[in-house]
């Protein structure tokens, strides 16, 4: 089996700590990190920021079937998430399907993403869940 | 040269199995949670391990103490079950809480005291100014084949220690370990459980061990047991720490804030160090505290605390033990074991 061990190892910032970029020059923020900002394009001014990994689902849907690997996880939720800095990314969120709706609170936690199979390595990165003060 | 306690975290994940349902599986008599004096242990969920475990943990006492991961010069993470044989446990949690890349890092076997086997590796580095700070974890997601007597107690949890010079939470006076070669537990090599000695884990190999390293640190420190505010001793189980604290002329009510075993079960490497970290939740200033870990094989560490000032600015920003054992979640034993992919019979 081939590992996707390098193409994994180039996206740990982003993983583990939802490391994006944020332009100084009109102040939008990117997740995935883009190097060059297309508002302000030769005018840019870049820099590497860290999410704080609270936002809220924007969309969500629940997988109740999953290819072998990801079997032992179902029932489980992927959704849109909306940083509150702006961004939107995809993500597992970690709670009982009849937990999740829309614009709940979330915030990040650290898991195992997935695992190439026994041997390979384990996947390890930034998953979401129900952020206290949101829960009635 | 003071050094000690810069900041500490704690992590339990939130889902929970009675005893007693284990033991309605197993047909086993409803005297067991009694018996061992555990009612609940924690169970991870199924994408958690000893390694998210450690970076949540690590988390904690980062933001509790307000610590500048880049000044972190050493990580070790003790357990008994790092995900991979051969690949440390300690670089990941390095990388999930933003360190430098000018850290140096292992991880530590030593059965249950791994961690506490760290915290004195740091206290080292530390104390000879080789680092500024160091980073210590226990974390375990131990494991029990079904139907053994470890399953009603292995359990899951990480506790993870910054040691340093300056601004200490709690400085640590004085360590003592015993140590001698016990086959009391055991895992070989790619074998997914361990093997214990059945009663020969308690006489020879846990009262021993924590009897002979809490007489020895006593000693150095010229200290009794009534000195101390609380004690924290290894808690495989709910009777093994009260029969030797008693044993060694501790009261029950100096163990009771950090005797976490009867409602989360046995973190391994995790457990002393939470049954500290409970501990500090709530001491007050210049209280002192006397722990003493145990790991199969066997050994035991043996450390002289006193909380400082600095303990009622940092306690409240991250969440305490209680804080985690209080968001439980109870699973059948249907899901626990699907939870622990435990179908590997
Ligand atoms: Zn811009």
């Amino acid at each position: 089996m081939t590992s996707k061990a390098p193409r994994f190892w180039r996206c740990i910032p982003q993983r583990y700590n939802l490391i994006g970029t944020h332009c100084h020059n009109c102040g939008e923020y990117y997740f995935p990190p883009r190097t060059l900002c297309p508002n302000c394009r030769r005018d840019a001014k870049i820099e590497d920021y860290k999410f704080k990994g609270t936002g809220k689902v924007v969309t969500y849907t629940t997988i109740y079937n999953a290819t072998e690997d990801f079997d032992r996880m179902t029932p489980y939720s992927l959704a849109i998430i909306q940083l509150d800095e702006g961004p939107r990314l995809t993500g597992q969120v970690v709670a009982a399907p009849e937990e999740m709706r829309i614009g709940m609170r979330v915030k990040p936690v650290f898991r195992i993403l997935g695992k190439e199979g026994e041997r390979g390595i384990i996947y390890y990165g930034t998953k979401f869940v129900p952020a206290e003060e949101e829960i009635r | 040269m003071p050094a000690g306690i810069v900041s500490y975290g704690a992590y339990i994940p939130k889902y929970r199995i009675r005893v007693d349902e284990i033991a309605r599986v197993w047909g086993d008599d409803d005297d067991i949670a009694r018996n061992l004096n555990v009612y609940e242990k924690s169970v991870p969920d199924s994408d958690e391990d000893a390694v998210t475990m450690a970076v949540e943990s690590a988390r904690n006492a980062i933001s509790r103490g307000e610590v500048d991961p880049c000044r972190i010069g050493a990580i070790y993470s003790g357990s008994e079950s790092h995900p991979y044989a051969v690949k440390p446990t300690s670089t990941i949690v390095g990388e999930a809480i933003g360190c430098s890349c000018s850290y140096t890092a292992a991880d530590f076997e030593f059965a249950c005291k791994a961690g506490t086997a760290a915290i004195q590796a740091c206290l080292g580095l530390v104390g000879s100014k080789l680092i500024d700070l160091g980073l210590a974890i226990g974390t375990d997601v131990s494991q029990g084949a079904p139907g053994d007597a470890l399953e009603y107690t292995a359990a899951a949890g990480s506790a993870a220690y910054v040691i340093g010079r300056e601004d200490l939470a709690a400085e640590i006076e004085g360590t003592v370990s015993f140590t001698t070669d016990t086959p009391d537990f055991w895992r070989r090599e790619g074998m997914p459980y361990p093997e214990h000695g059945g009663r020969f884990t308690g006489e020879p190999a846990y009262f021993k061990h924590v009897t002979s390293a809490a007489r020895g640190l006593l000693e150095k420190m010229g200290a009794r047991p009534e000195d101390y505010d609380y004690a924290v001793f290894h808690q495989p189980n709910g009777k093994f720490p009260i029969r030797v604290a008693r044993k060694l002329g501790f009261s029950k009510d100096q163990i009771a804030p950090g005797l976490m075993v009867p409602m989360i079960g046995n973190t391994y490497s995790g457990a002393a160090l939470i049954g500290l970290a409970a501990t500090l939740d709530q001491a007050r200033p210049d209280d002192r505290i006397f722990v003493t870990s145990f790991g199969s094989g066997a050994g035991s560490d043996a450390f002289s605390i006193r909380v400082t000032d600095r303990i009622d600015e940092i306690r409240d920003k991250a969440p305490s033990v209680r804080d985690y054992i209080g968001k439980a979640e109870y699973l059948d034993y249907a899901k626990y074991a699907k939870h622990k992919g435990k179908l590997r019979l």
